[in-house]
């Protein structure tokens, strides 16, 4: 087994096989998420209460998803960093950081434009809304501290704890509508159940979150290889790449 | 795995759960003031202090709503199907307010038992679905409906929310 993690987690394999993944996941990403958002937005059906404003979901709703999905992987990105001391892992969360704080931002965003005229608020403090606000503070913690560092590996370190502990508000953003009163509604979907809306609505939803998915792929990667590159200037390998680019290779 | 990599392992989850273990006992310890709002019962039941500023949450009665014909005045009753709450409001209310949907009432109780409501925000439920739809779920309940069950329709249809 660890021939295998020590390949995954060699910069120079990463770097060669993400070339080959990244066309596929900017071109499926890009297609799934105009496909969904002319589905989504022109062709669904409108909400028996809240008409076209219902349409906000299609945005809303994968921004969510993706805010705490990207957080999910850089805690368990800083869990491989701080035990087994891959760098590449660091690379990796330090990569997804800024797409997950725009995305929470989004989800915030998207949020409050629904909230005017469905609830008649932009804004409440309310036990869903102000942990994903919490989120994204810490979202801005963790690429700030990064960066507060005069070392990279120390930033690296703290960014990591800071991550890991975060990683407690996922629980609670999820089952913040369950546990406490709130504003927000909850959950549509579930593992279990039914989802509680119609396939013409869903589909288009379905389209959305894993095109956004496979363009939060296509972000990471690419900022990762960047990193690798960065990194490692002087790498014998890094060198052969930079000459025969030249070479027009 | 080598011992240091254990202890950095241990290290870490006893710090994760340590950090989840303060975090827990504090909305424990908050949970009363984590609510969003008052439900009427607990109106009701005196927990809400008179004049000082609240939410009160619950679902619009039906055939409560009454509206002023010259002015903004609106009165409606919010219910939690055990307690009912009066409310006073003057404005201009939110697109989902209607009779059997979940609302959320800023205002402040006062001693009669009426909240004067300075907010109204309505309260949506998890529930999607085309216009035509619900239309055929009406007519078909309207079919069904006999007087005897026309409580079960209304509790049906207000259920997920508060």
């Amino acid at each position: 087994m660890w021939p295998i993690i020590h390949k995954l987690g060699s910069p120079k394999w990463f770097y060669t096989m993400s070339g080959r993944w990244l066309p596929f996941l900017w071109g499926s990403g890009t297609i799934l998420v105009v496909l969904g958002s002319l589905w989504g937005l022109a062709f669904a059906p409108p909400d028996y209460q809240q008409g076209d404003s219902f349409r906000i979901l299609y945005v809303h709703v994968p921004a969510a998803i993706l805010a705490q999905s990207c957080f999910a992987l850089m805690a368990m990105c800083s869990l491989i960093f701080l035990v087994w001391r891959i760098k590449l892992a660091d690379m990796v969360a330090g990569a997804a950081a800024p797409f997950g704080a725009a995305m929470t931002f989004g989800a915030l965003f998207s949020g409050a434009v629904w909230g005017v005229p469905t609830w008649g608020t932009w804004w409440v403090w309310d036990a869903r809304l102000t942990s994903m606000l919490l989120m994204l503070f810490l979202y801005l913690g963790i690429m700030a501290l990064r960066g507060a560092f005069a070392s990279r590996d120390g930033g690296a370190r703290a960014a990591a704890i800071l991550t890991l502990v975060g990683v407690i508000n996922l629980p609670i953003i999820k089952y913040s509508v369950v546990w406490w009163n709130t504003l927000h509604q909850g959950a549509t979907f579930s593992l279990t159940e039914k989802p509680a809306m119609p396939a013409s609505m869903w589909l288009p939803l379905l389209l959305m979150v894993i095109g956004f998915y496979l363009l939060f792929a296509a972000v990471t990667v690419a900022r990762t290889r960047n990193e690798i590159i960065r990194r490692q200037p002087t790498a014998r390998w890094v060198r052969a790449l930079v000459q025969g680019g030249r070479h027009g290779l | 795995m080598n011992p240091r990599r254990r202890q950095r392992l241990i290290i870490i989850v006893v710090l994760v759960a340590l950090a989840g273990i303060a975090i827990g006992l504090t909305l424990y310890s908050l949970r009363a003031n984590m609510n969003l709002f008052y439900s009427p019962t607990r109106i009701s039941a005196g927990e809400a202090s008179v004049g000082r500023s609240l939410r009160a949450g619950g679902v619009v009665r039906d055939d409560s709503v009454q509206r002023d014909q010259q002015t903004l005045d609106v009165t409606f009753t919010v219910t939690d199907f055990e307690e009912d709450v009066p409310v006073h409001y003057r404005g201009i209310l939110p697109d989902l307010f209607r009779e059997g949907q979940g609302v959320v009432i800023v205002g402040t109780l006062d001693e009669r038992g009426w909240i004067e409501a300075s907010e109204v925000l309505a309260k949506h439920d998890e529930n999607y679905m085309p216009p035509e739809v619900d239309g055929a779920l009406k007519a078909a309940e309207a079919r069904r409906a006999t007087p005897s069950d026309t409580a079960a329709v209304a509790e049906r249809r207000t259920s997920g929310t508060p």
